[in-house]
Order: C-alpha cells, then structure tokens, then sequence
C-alpha cells in the first residue's frame, strides 16, 4: 500500500502536496474503502448468517423474509437502528457515554491493518503484525469499561468488570499460543508467518506437532473468551445482567457494539488462518498475478470464514459458563497448558527435521481421524433419532 | 482418584462433551425444521393441523343455547356478557346480545365446561390480530334471537339435530372428560 503512493508520488500525480497530507488523505481513504466495501457487508452477512446456522441447529426457520432467504436482513436490521432515538439518560457521563461505542468499534477495526488477505494484499505488513493485532483488540476492553462506567447502572459496571476480568485473563492463553507460532516462523510480521509455512496441510503450524495442535484450540478458545462470544458471554449474559455493558445503549450507537462482536469473528477466523492454517498459501498452479490474487483472497477468506463458522456452531451447541469457571477455566486450565504448549514447541525445535516430520505426520493424521469420527457420530445421531431429513440449506 | 489425575480427567470429559455437543449440533443442520414459517401458505388451512383440543377464541352457536347464562356467572374474569329481554306481547324471551371479549378471555374453558348443550365451545380460530380492542369484541347477536327451548324426548327439527349432536359431543369429549362439570350442573 505505501509502495503504491510513494510510487504514484515519484510520478507527479500529487505534485505541490506535501507528502504527510497525501500519507494522510491515502489513509483516510484506505479506511473508508475497507470499512464501506468489505468489513460493513462482511460484518451484517455473518449476523445474518449466524442467526440462520442457529435457527438451523435449533430446528427452527431464521429469518428468510428480507431479499432472497433474507440475505438483506441486516441492511434492514441497520436502517432500523440508525432511524431510532439515540438515547442519552440524564444520569449517564454525557462525554464518556456517546464516546465507549467508538472506542470499541475502533479497537476492532484497528486489527484490520494487519490481517493479509493475499500476498500483495495487506494494508500495512508491520513488522510487529502480531503483537499489534494483540495489542489493539485489547483496546476492546477500553471502551468496554468506558462504556459499563459511563452507563452509571449496576447491571452495566458489572458487565464491564466482568468483561474487563475475562479479556485481560484471556489474553494471557491466547499470547502464549501465538508464541508458539512466532518461535517457529521466527519473525511478528503476519506475511511472514504465512511465509514460513505452505500451501498443503502438512506444512501448516497447525500440524507442526502435537504441541502446536493443542496450541491452536487453546487460542481459539481464548479468542472466543476475548470475543465476549458465547459460551464466554457473561459480560451481556441476559439472565443475569440484562444486556451488560449495553443495557443503556441504543439505536445506532448500540449497533456498533455488535458491529464490532460481529466483525470481531473473521478477524478471530483469519488470525486463526494465518498463524496455524497457512493463510493465503496456494498451490502453485498460475503465473497470472491477477487470478494468483484472486486465488489467494478466495483461499484465505474461505479458511476465515470456516472458523467463523466454527464459531457459530460453538454458540449453538455449548452453555454459557459461570464466572468463576470462567476464571477457572482460563487459570487453572488454559494457562498451564499453553505454558505446556509453548515448552513443548521448544523441545520440538530441537529435533532433527525427520522426527520433526514423523510427529507432523501423526499429528496429522489424528486430525483426520479426529473428522472422520465426528462424522461418524453425527452418523450416530441420525441412526438414534431417526428424523426426518432436510438437506437444502434454503427453506 | 489423584489431583493430578482428576485434573487430566476434567480436561478429557471437557473435550469430549465438546466433540459430542458439536456431532449432535451438527447432525440438526440437516434436519427438518420443526416450526413453519407462519404466514406461508401450507396445503391445508393452519386451523385444520392444529391439535383436536386446542383451546382457541370461543365461538358461540345462539340456535342452541337455552339463555342460562351459566357461562356468564362462571367466567372469572367477566369476559361474557349476555342481554336477555323479553317480548311483552309474545312472552318469547330473546338476545338482545352476546358479547365476548377476547381481549380479556384467558381460555380457561369454565365456561364450556358449564354449557349445558354444548352451545359456547373454543374453536381453532387464533388469529385475533385487530386495529382497537373494540374490534376484539365478538358480537354473537347482530340482532335479537330467541332463546333455544330444548324439547322433552329429543330434537326433532333436522337443521337443529346436528347442531345439537355437535354441542353434546362437545361437552362429552372435551367439556367433561371426567363428567365433573355435568355432575355439578345435574
């Protein structure tokens, strides 16, 4: 990107501007580019999506009324929100109130500078990649608490407490499995790790070894947890707490919260991809840098959004947790195990490349033995319930 | 059972609660939903699938009902409210009306089980939608009716034969499962 306009800069095409206002300008622009054509449809399809997966797993329709299978749901859900009165209540901080939506929206949308959707196509590659993207959607957890304080209401200070507690324990699992990616690949730099690794699953950190396996469900898991998803949703645990944080919010303002838990999911999906799952590597099948492009992009998105899938499935299928297995689950468990983890990666550095591949290939292969399981106990469940079949996604 | 082992125990039923959540959860993707989309048009009218019981808005058959008004007293809530006058010259009583409100029913069924002839009965009609709570009213005597007089050894008129077999077969299927409501009305 920045290669672009020093170039367009050294043609003349800005010529009498000083070069901070185009660097400025190009920024702003790149932003609204990002933000308008990719991250807004991307966030309110996977809400729209999310509600239909669920709708789906629980034996019910979801929404299929606005535009083809309700595919416009949200366009609809969105216009709805930004007509509605933007409430302010008297007793609320009149500064810190209108400002915590944005603070958080920020600390997500921040995270896609990073994410590298092909070779060529990464907004910034920093060399610091990774522990920017850590650093930056703990700004989450800012706003979060801005916005618990701010509502002055109980049920809202203790969401952002709670939210506070949960993202800053969880960033701790979540650091130390993405250590075990950075010893590997050696460098911080997202194009980087991608470049350590290949197109085929084999090369993938993912099935490095047995360490590395483990390392990647403890930072899904943990992402999850710092995603405020489900089942580590107890900052807005409805049951309890009413809405958290956002209790007081609403219209427009309140959107940008799950805007952004929304959004947060493909950025949770393509850190997962790109640390473990070989990102944008495609076989090398073309010459043709457009369709190389093109390819890469398709790779990487469909990777992401498998796991945004995932994600989804997870929601559906488990119940929120306690608070204090919340926290147990993060100190007791989580924790040592990714020490585990990243010791184990250590050790595994050590080995000559032939035992190296030898614990690949078993890692490997007890994925797969993993899925076909899986299938045969979703086997299981049809032989045991005996229900009557649907398989077309639409109705 | 050892720390250590009750530890590595959790973290294995953790994991494989997960592993058979996520199967089953996966295995109802491919499932029939059980609810319809409501408005959607079905093959048959939404009325007719649901259940035979089904306590739906009260409908009332005036050609046989006896002006008790049984239903009336034992309603809880007063929703039904039933004039009865009569004609001076003919001594005939009759409707002046018959009203209920749905808005305040709670489908109790009081009132169907009191009926003697099985005249007031919930029906499968549910869809009460309506621009006022006025328009909820039901009014079951446009105008004045008279009074159904049951004969002594049986109906004979054919158009009220059926009518009075359905209210009867009302009262014994559903009304009266356990013939309490007729023992409290003999």
């Amino acid at each position: 990107m920045q290669a672009f306009i020093d170039q367009m800069i050294k043609d003349g095409a800005f010529a009498g501007v000083p070069r901070e206002v185009v660097y400025a300008i190009a920024m702003v622009v790149t932003a609204l580019v990002v933000l308008s054509v990719f991250v807004a449809p991307l966030a309110g399809v996977t809400s729209w999506l999310e509600r239909r997966v669920w709708a789906r797993m629980q034996s019910r329709v979801g929404p299929n009324r606005v535009g083809p299978q309700g595919i416009l749901q949200w366009l609809a859900d969105g216009i709805k929100n930004i007509m509605k009165e933007d409430i302010i209540p008297t007793a609320a901080d009149q500064k810190l109130f209108p400002l915590a939506p944005y603070v958080v929206f920020m600390g997500f949308l921040c995270s896609f500078v990073v994410i590298p959707f092909g070779a060529n196509l990464i907004v910034a590659d920093l060399n610091i990649g990774i522990l920017y993207l850590l650093a930056v959607t703990s700004l989450v957890v800012v706003g979060i608490l801005m916005a618990g304080w701010a509502s002055n209401n109980k049920w809202s200070l203790l969401g952002g407490m709670r939210s506070a507690a949960q993202i800053v324990s969880y960033e701790i699992p979540a650091g130390l499995s993405v250590l075990t990616v950075v010893f590997l690949a050696g460098t911080l730099s997202m194009q980087g790790i991608i470049r350590a690794q290949g197109w085929a699953p084999w090369d993938w950190f993912m099935f490095h070894n047995p360490f590395t396996f483990c390392a990647f469900f403890l930072f899904f898991t943990a992402a999850l947890a710092e995603g405020n998803r489900t089942p580590f949703d107890i900052p807005e645990a409805e049951s309890e707490l009413v809405a958290g944080y956002v209790t007081e919010y609403s219209g427009m303002r309140f959107l940008f919260f799950f805007f952004a838990e929304w959004g947060n999911l493909y950025v949770i999906g393509s850190v997962a991809t790109t640390l473990f799952m070989g990102g944008w590597q495609v076989p090398p099948v073309t010459d043709n840098p457009v369709l190389l492009g093109m390819l890469q992009f398709v790779t990487f998105f469909l990777k992401a959004y498998f796991w945004v899938f995932v994600a989804m499935w997870v929601r559906a299928t488990l119940p929120r947790v306690r608070v204090d297995q919340l926290m147990a689950l993060c100190w007791k468990y989580m924790v040592p195990l990714s020490f585990i983890c990243m010791l184990g990666t250590i050790g595994f550095m050590f080995m000559d490349e032939n035992g190296r591949r030898i614990f690949g290939a078993l890692t490997l292969g007890f994925a797969i033995a993993t899925i076909i399981n899986f299938f045969r106990r979703v086997g299981f469940q049809f032989r045991a319930a005996k229900p009557e079949l649907y398989w077309k996604p639409h109705i | 059972m050892g720390v250590v082992a009750s530890y590595l125990k959790d973290i294995k039923d953790t994991v494989a609660s997960t592993f058979e959540g996520m199967s089953i959860t996966f295995s109802h993707l491919m499932r029939r939903p059980m609810t319809i989309q409501y408005p959607d048009k079905i093959p048959v009218p939404i009325q007719e699938t649901l259940p035979h019981r089904y306590r739906g808005i009260l409908e009332v058959d005036l050609d046989i009902c006896t002006g008790c008004l049984a239903c009336e007293r034992d309603c809880p809530i007063t929703c039904i409210t039933i004039g009865i006058e009569m004609n001076k010259e003919t001594k005939q009583r009759y409707f002046s009306h018959f009203d209920i409100d749905v808005c305040k029913c709670m489908y109790c069924g009081l009132c169907s089980e009191a009926c003697p002839t099985g005249a007031i009965r919930h029906s499968q009609e549910f869809e009460g939608a309506s621009y006022n709570p006025a328009g909820l009213v039901r009014h079951f005597a446009p105008q004045a009716q008279n009074l159904y007089k049951p004969k002594k050894g049986g109906e004979t008129e054919p158009k009220l034969i059926t009518k009075v077999d359905i209210g009867q077969k009302y009262l014994d299927e559903f009304a009266t499962p356990d013939g309490g409501g007729a023992a409290e009305e003999g």
